[in-house]
């Protein structure tokens, strides 16, 4: 079994969860003997730093670079039948790409690893640093034209590489992918899966863009089946885009063990003051007004708590400034986007992981938290609370009761306790292996059913 | 000759309301859902169930015979949402056929954390049952049965008892059954009476279960399982919760044909004859010593305490609330003190079970709360607010042992 998989992001270069998630799933075919051609859009344009520590674990493969230069390959060493293509194009995964946010988050970011984002006190270090980019706050611009031309560029080149490639599937995650994935299943002739890890009603709520939700339903409609990766999901893809219900599996995400010791650090350095952490990017899909509503609550009773919002997003000027209006300004963090160890430590000063998302269709951060020994409180309106049970759960607008159960969390060890146990343990019995052998079961019903 | 001898347990708590830290009022208890629960059970077992067995008790003519266990709390609740139901069970008691037995009025593991608020309680429960009923419960059943020597012990220190009932666990009787009278160490008058709990399950757990190889249980052959006994027992101790009859079990299911053909059968064995507890301490000498020194329930397969004390979260809430014994009582306020009783109720501590949460299983059926973190987190909120309360009627009192304090 081979497959051609078409993807946005891949470790380490993510800006979310479906980097993580196409990691997690790749390995776990790639351990069970699945071979995958993962192609995604070439992400090295960044800094040159990234780009070079990124390559260490790396190792390129010359022989198999194409004469017309569309694509680097590269495998991966601990995905050892993974072939990787990066096709050269500025897309970027999670939209509304506006060049000059990233900028600041790249700088608040370095300046967090530098100085240790604690030292970021309060948000007038953040606004320094804000304001010396252009200020240009307006909306932000949805996807431009030049974006849908990426799209189908995207596709384009994605045709040309499948050309060269035998596969028996083709695998597409999330919208993107879906016009590469349907050119790709008409010039070879095979069938095409895609993976829903989130719908255009997930993040813009009602005011969808239709060009998007035009490309998604387009996808879903040519696809010989599709995964949702949640019930929740599978709803929104039957009411939503007109899909009868046999074609749609639900796969659930899965999270990989760390098996850090360092973890055991966390008792004995922490100081009197509680944390509690946002992770995700800075959205509405995310719920950040009603994390900061919650907080103003919790702080009304209980004066020691920090609450850290890591993560960027169209949303973060708003919310500094909410945060600062609601005059919590100075028990409010923002880190910016974090990566690799800084969102270990962040998870390990953690007391509470908050997701209080108004729509997730799965939602993988809370299996991280749950890994690192975090106690966790989710919105009912998420996906994961499907599979998690030892778990806080709340309406994400039920800000009285989400401060209810932050200030019980914060109030009552034993609570902290009992969840960090038994949540911990309930989360190694979401494996990657399962969500890849479920998706290969898919694969086969596909090929052999004709 | 094995006599049969039913047991009913009779108990609802009263279920706290949704408390957030916030709240701030002394309205602990949800009156809404304590009351449409009442009446449900009620209509679908209470009430049903009472007259279906006034019939058989009057149709048989002081040959069948039952006994209740009713805690305070559940009489409390018949009084105020459906005392048509009080109506039925005085009419049972007037029959001379129904036994009831004594525990503690609010259905609490005080006997575990409060020994003189244990005796406080049963105390309570015996004189509202002497009150209601005209009877002086003889014989002592504690909280979801559990048990060990010290209780036996306590309750015939308490000096009104004959017998104590518990469960008829394996591993505390080893080779024997609970088909006998026994005697727990160190006491000298006081019976023991086992739960024969594979008799009492197939009528309470298993009978509409069409998995079962006996499925479906009719009333004659599970009168000739009791005469099977016959020879190497003198009881078979039928004890069970009163809501399998039209709850647990539905009526259409046929619990109620089997329960109304059921004495005919046993009583067709010119042999057997139906006994109450007390009867059957009277009839029967004690044949051994069952040593109990570790505590045992009749819950789930660990019959254990661990539905109650299983997690860090009941630990702490039962460690709190009865910290507050001292403080409570000294304000010498009634409504603080029935509050604070009402909390203890074993059902509170119930919810929090974590044990098999994720299967949803039986725990989840009896559970209001969508999870035992929800429960937790609300029972604290209102152990706070009493506290709280505590120490507004205590002024000089410094606030030490706070419940959040670990």
């Amino acid at each position: 079994m081979k497959v051609f998989m078409l993807g946005w992001e891949f470790p380490p270069f993510i800006s979310g969860g479906l980097g993580t998630a196409c990691h997690g799933l790749t390995r776990a075919m790639s351990d069970l003997g699945v071979e995958v051609v993962f192609v995604l859009p070439k992400p090295f344009q960044q800094t040159a730093n990234n780009h070079v520590r990124m390559l260490t674990p790396l190792q390129v493969k010359p022989q198999t670079v194409t004469s017309t230069q569309i694509a680097t390959s590269f495998v991966q060493k601990e995905l050892k039948h993974v072939t990787f293509h990066a096709i050269n194009s500025a897309l970027q995964p999670y939209a509304t790409p506006q060049v000059y946010q990233q900028q600041i988050e790249q700088l608040i970011h370095q300046k967090a690893t530098q100085e240790q984002f604690k030292a970021i006190n309060g948000m007038e270090e953040v606004r320094h640093w804000l304001s010396q980019e252009p200020s240009a706050m307006g909306q932000p611009g949805h996807y431009s034209g030049d974006m849908y031309t990426e799209v189908h560029r995207y596709a384009a080149s994605a045709v040309r590489l499948a050309m060269q490639e035998q596969f028996d599937v083709i695998h597409a995650h999330d919208w993107m992918t879906y016009p590469a994935g349907i050119a790709v299943a008409a010039i070879s002739g095979k069938p095409l899966v895609i993976h829903v890890h989130s719908t255009e009603y997930d993040r813009s709520g009602e005011h969808v863009n239709p060009m998007i939700y035009d490309i998604e339903r387009r996808g879903m409609h040519a696809a010989r089946k599709i995964i949702a990766v949640s019930h929740m999901t599978r709803n929104i893809i039957l009411a939503r885009y007109g899909i009868t219900g046999d074609k749609v599996e639900v796969v659930y995400n899965g999270v990989e063990r760390n098996g850090d010791a360092s973890q055991y650090n966390k008792i004995g350095i922490r100081s009197d003051e509680k944390i509690v952490l946002f992770l995700g990017r800075i959205t509405m899909q995310k719920g950040p007004e009603y994390f900061l509503m919650s907080a103003r609550k919790v702080l009304e009773v209980m004066d020691n708590v920090k609450f850290v919002m890591a993560g960027s997003g169209d949303m973060m000027h708003r919310m500094i400034e909410m945060a600062t209006q609601m005059g919590i300004g100075g028990k409010v963090l923002f880190t910016g986007f974090l990566h690799g160890k800084d969102v270990q430590k962040v998870f390990q000063m953690a007391d509470l992981y908050v997701m209080p998302s108004v729509s997730e269709p799965f939602g993988i951060a809370p299996l991280e938290a749950l890994n690192y020994d975090v106690p966790v409180l989710i919105s009912k309106q998420s996906g994961v609370a499907e599979v998690l049970h030892h778990v806080l759960k709340v309406d994400f607008w039920d800000i009285n009761e989400m401060a209810n159960k932050i200030l019980a969390v914060l109030k009552y060890p034993p609570l902290q306790l009992t969840l960090r146990e038994h949540g911990n343990f309930e989360v190694r019995k979401l494996r990657w292996s399962d969500a890849a052998r479920k998706c290969i079961k898919v694969y086969q019903e596909m090929t052999q059913g004709g | 000759m094995p006599s049969v001898c039913f047991y009913f347990q009779v108990h609802q708590p009263f279920r706290l309301r949704h408390y957030t830290i916030f709240d701030k009022t002394p309205n602990y208890f949800d009156d809404f859902r304590n009351a449409s629960i009442c009446r449900k059970v009620a209509n679908k077992c209470y009430l049903p169930t009472n007259r279906l067995l006034l019939d058989v008790i009057r149709r048989y003519e002081g040959r069948f015979k039952v006994a209740f266990s009713l805690t305070g709390v559940v009489l409390e609740q018949f009084q105020q949402f459906c005392p048509e139901v009080m109506s039925t069970f005085d009419a049972l008691a007037q029959t001379g056929c129904v036994e009831f037995l004594a525990e503690t009025y609010y259905h609490s593991l005080s006997f575990l954390y409060a020994r003189q608020e244990f005796i406080e309680q049963v105390n309570m429960q015996m004189q509202l049952i002497q009150k209601l009923f005209g009877q002086t419960p003889r014989v002592f059943r504690n909280t979801e049965l559990i048990y060990n020597n010290q209780l036996a012990e306590t309750i015939e220190a308490m000096g009104k008892f004959d017998a104590v009932i518990t469960e008829g666990a394996d591993h505390v009787l080893g080779h024997r059954n609970s088909n006998f009278v026994y005697r727990p160490p160190n006491c000298k008058n006081l019976k023991l009476l086992l739960k024969n709990y594979s008799l009492s399950d197939d009528i309470a757990f298993r009978f509409s279960n069409r998995q079962w190889n006996e499925y479906p249980l009719m009333a004659n052959k599970f009168a000739s399982w009791v005469n099977r006994i016959n020879g190497n027992g003198q009881v078979v101790n039928l004890f069970m919760d009163y809501e399998t009859f039209g709850e647990h079990q539905w009526q259409d299911t046929g619990i109620f044909d089997f329960m109304a053909h059921l004495p005919r059968e046993v009583l067709s064995h010119s042999d057997n004859d139906f006994k109450t507890p007390s009867e059957v301490a009277d009839a029967y000498p004690a044949m051994d010593v069952v040593d109990v020194p570790h505590i045992i329930s009749w819950a789930d397969t660990e019959r254990d305490l661990s539905a109650w004390l299983g997690n860090a979260m009941q630990s702490n809430a039962l460690h709190e609330v009865y910290r507050l014994e001292k403080m409570v009582k000294q304000t010498r306020d009634d409504q603080l003190l029935a509050d604070w009783r009402k909390l203890q109720t074993s059902d509170h501590f119930y919810y929090m079970c974590t044990k098999y949460f994720a299967d949803g299983d039986v725990h989840k059926y009896f559970n209001p709360y969508d999870s035992p973190y929800d429960s937790y987190i609300n029972y604290m909120n209102v152990l706070n607010n009493l506290k709280a309360r505590c120490e507004q009627a205590l002024p000089g009192q410094a606030p030490r042992n706070s419940p959040e304090a670990q």
